[in-house]
């Protein structure tokens, strides 16, 4: 059957530049790069190229750049990482840390404020508007003297729709509140310098960017201070012990200077197949609409809700046909959750339910836009026709 | 006879229909050999299993016990996983959350505390499993929803209608937990393993090698993790909010004379002699639950005797509502054996059903279902 994939927010493949400079480090180039001899020092070497490749996708210094095992680690590092000082602080036994996040964020941003409210700390999850933005007023009202962290992610992962962050970096800087964010969805899509945008910690993943899944690394501002997640070794200056992954550090470097090469070019071609797969589906579909789309958006995705059509059986039938795409946030067991995000930005459940997302890649061609435009509207119908919501609607007007 | 012609007498028309068939997989045995067998018969097979219940939802419940035998336990998921992948088909997971507790949950507990003994696979199967798990599979373009209950569907060249029945296993025959199907239902539905006893699905499970030809049975309502009912019901209304008005209260004789107390009306099913809580000369049985007086009545086993009992929300299957009274067979629990009765319709889904001798224990909230031989007539739901 022939596949067209377009859900690249979930990964991407390794790219074969990629695969071709890691697989040196499985077998021939195995040392430890903690190792003192001669083949620990060639994987210190190629470990640390790729630092300075992965530092340089995002404007910051290789020393600032920590190798974890992917984006969920590198935001647990931020968030407890800092609001644990206050925590276990013996000098204010009484302070209840205080966290801003919004309400879209990944789980992994999440539940990991979730885990600190059942502590002693207090979480802000500020809204967004229908568009998926945060207001800067409500930023700056919920600052508070005990605020110790703002964490608001750059790129959502359902939407696309992406934050301004270079703003709510001059509001954390005047407030002198530590700033994170989660890049994971716009590193590699939409430029990013990490002083521009004022953050003082940002997370990464390799495999939303074309590197293998199971690296990540966590960009950390010279000065800030921050607990250490994992006790153990002397690797990665004792911050972040544990073997490093050597392959995939290096995998993740040629993917970041893929990346940082071609972004420009990605993004215009993506964005002009994006508006085409989007465009061409406002048209086909009868009441479809675009969630998020008046904001600026990363440039491979789209947000499509279909009207009294359930998203689940959608994603079902397009998959039978060959298309893969997505709905929400999958649970452990693989069943769709709805989505909180859709919800956020005021979607009634029934809307947000029926709610798909595109996410494009570099190697999305021309016909894979064709081939989605001439099963989704068919797909569409069909589910519509059999849906009791989809009557009821059709009665309504 | 063997397993193989055993296969060569399935219902005709499941070898005669094409085209996508979705299988409702629960990881257990029965399901998976049903995947299994229509695809010997070279159907194209989609399995979706349903998310029904999380488990984690009310933690108390958990215990120390195996998390095995639960229903949308993760175990279960991967076990049909592993057989989708075992036989190379497309396996999905589908969030029926929602629904299952608005239909299925939800009932159960307010049945209990308005002192009834509900059955919940039945709301289940009526409302879940053959409403929006087979528009779903419909939607994603399958013609019909095969699942491992173990019942015959045949059409009835004569009448034109769809006829349930029940399985030539009459140990695992499950009819009874079916009869609220609609003729819709039953001609989008297949049963493959209603010809079949459970131990030649087994060997056919072993046969093929499914990873689950092994698995035990499950026995408790899924949602009953620890087969409590009770704690389910007072943990699920803490959550909810439900009020459990109807707390402690008398427990009085035919007469209406107390002879001792209870602790909550759900606690309690007509029939039940264990837990009454208090020594009496002579055994005592549940008569009846009145939840609107908060009380439990008991009397000796005799009494709990009754020929007629009235039926709702009565669904006729095989037949249009009959005109004049109706002699059949009725089942009023799974484990009953059917007895002969006269069914008299009052309404359009209504009926009184009158035994020829009287029955132990029939309880409000169970359901009645008619049976004329092998056929299951209709059923509904006892008043």
């Amino acid at each position: 059957m022939n596949r067209v994939y377009l859900d690249f927010n979930a990964t991407t493949p390794v790219e074969p530049e990629v695969l071709d400079a890691m697989l040196p480090y499985f077998s021939a180039e195995f040392g430890n790069a903690a190792s003192i001899h001669t083949p620990g020092q060639r994987a210190r070497a190629a470990a640390e190229t790729a630092r300075e490749q992965v530092a340089a996708l995002i404007g910051a210094r290789p020393q600032e750049i920590v190798f974890t095992s992917g984006g969920t680690e590198s935001d647990n590092h931020a968030i407890f990482g800092i609001a644990s000082l206050s925590l276990t602080s013996s000098t204010s036994p009484t302070s209840r840390p205080h966290i801003i996040a919004t309400a879209i964020e990944h789980e992994a941003v999440l539940n990991a404020c979730q885990a600190l409210e059942k502590e002693r700390a207090s979480v802000t999850y500020l809204p967004t508007d229908r568009e998926g933005q945060i207001d800067l007023e409500d930023l700056r009202r919920a600052i508070r003297p005990e605020t110790v962290l703002i964490t608001i992610m750059h790129a959502n992962n359902e939407l696309g729709t992406v934050q301004p962050l270079e703003e709510i970096g001059r509001i954390a800087k005047e407030a002198d509140v530590y700033f994170h964010t989660d890049a994971v969805q716009s590193a590699g899509k939409i430029p990013i310098d990490v002083n521009a945008l004022g953050v003082d910690l940002l997370s990464i993943s390799g495999h939303k960017l074309y590197a293998p899944k199971g690296i990540g690394a966590l960009y950390v501002r010279g000065g800030t201070r921050l607990r250490q997640l994992l006790y153990g070794g002397h690797h990665q200056r004792g911050f972040r012990p544990g073997t490093e992954n050597v392959a995939g550090i290096v995998g993740f470097g040629k993917a970041a200077e893929i990346a940082r090469k071609s972004l420009a070019e990605d993004a215009r071609r993506e964005s002009a197949l994006r508006d085409k797969l989007q465009q061409g589906l406002l048209e086909r579909v009868p009441q479809s609409r675009v969630n998020g789309g008046a904001a600026p958006r990363t440039p491979n995705t789209t947000n499509l809700i279909f009207p009294g059509v359930e998203g689940e059986a959608l994603l079902i039938a397009l998959d039978l046909k060959g298309l893969a795409c997505s709905t929400g946030a999958a649970c452990s067991s693989g069943a769709v959750e709805p989505s909180h995000v859709l919800t956020a930005i005021g979607l009634p459940p029934e809307e947000a339910r029926a709610s798909l997302r595109f996410s494009l890649g570099r190697h999305t061609a021309s016909a894979d836009i064709e081939f989605a435009l001439s099963v989704v509207p068919a797909a569409v119908a069909q589910l519509r026709e059999l849906s009791p919501t989809y009557r009821k609607m059709a009665e309504a007007r | 006879m063997t397993t193989i012609t055993q296969f060569a007498t399935l219902p005709e028309r499941a070898d005669t229909q094409c085209g996508l068939v979705v299988v409702a997989m629960s990881g257990g045995v029965d399901s998976s050999t049903v995947a299994a067998l229509l695809q010997q018969q070279g159907r194209a097979v989609v399995g979706l299993t349903m998310q029904l219940w999380n488990q984690r939802r009310l933690p108390e419940l958990q215990g120390d016990g195996p998390a095995q035998h639960r229903c949308c336990s993760l175990d279960d998921v991967y076990d049909a996983k592993a057989v989708a992948q075992h036989l190379n088909f497309p396996h999905y997971v589908v969030n029926f959350e929602e629904q299952f507790e608005a239909r299925v949950v939800r009932p159960f507990v307010d049945q209990y505390l308005s002192g009834r003994t509900p059955v919940a696979c039945t709301n289940c199967n009526t409302d879940v499993k053959f409403e929006p798990l087979l528009r779903m599979a419909r939607q994603i373009g399958a013609e019909r929803l095969a699942t491992g209950h173990y019942a015959r569907i045949r059409r009835n060249d004569d009448t034109g209608r769809w006829e349930l029945l029940r399985a030539r296993d009459e140990t695992k025959d499950q009819s009874y937990f079916l009869w609220g199907l609609s003729q819709e239902q039953l001609s989008r539905s297949d049963f493959p393993l209603g010809e079949l006893t459970k131990e030649e699905v087994r060997a056919l499970a072993r046969r093929v090698n499914l990873p689950v030809a092994e698995k035990p049975e499950s026995m408790e309502l899924c949602f009953v993790p620890t087969g409590n009912y009770v704690q389910f019901i007072h943990a699920y209304s803490r959550e909810r909010g439900i009020p459990l008005h109807h707390g402690e209260g008398e427990i009085v004789n035919e007469n209406g004379d107390a002879i001792g107390r209870h602790n909550g009306v759900h606690n309690f099913t007509i029939g039940q002699r264990k837990g009454l809580g208090f020594a009496a000369g002579k055994p005592l049985y549940v008569l009846s639950i009145d939840p609107q007086k908060n009380r439990v009545v008991v009397g000796e086993d005799e009494v709990l005797r009754k020929t007629i009992c009235e039926v709702e929300g009565v669904n006729w299957i095989s037949c249009e509502k009959p005109s004049a009274p109706l002699r059949a067979f009725a089942k009023i629990r799974h484990k009953h054996e059917p007895a002969p009765v006269t069914i008299e319709p009052l309404d359009a889904t209504s009926a009184r059903v009158t035994f020829d001798t009287p029955q132990r224990a029939i309880t409000p909230g169970q359901a009645a279902v008619f049976y004329d031989g092998d056929i299951v007539l209709g059923g509904g739901w006892i008043r």
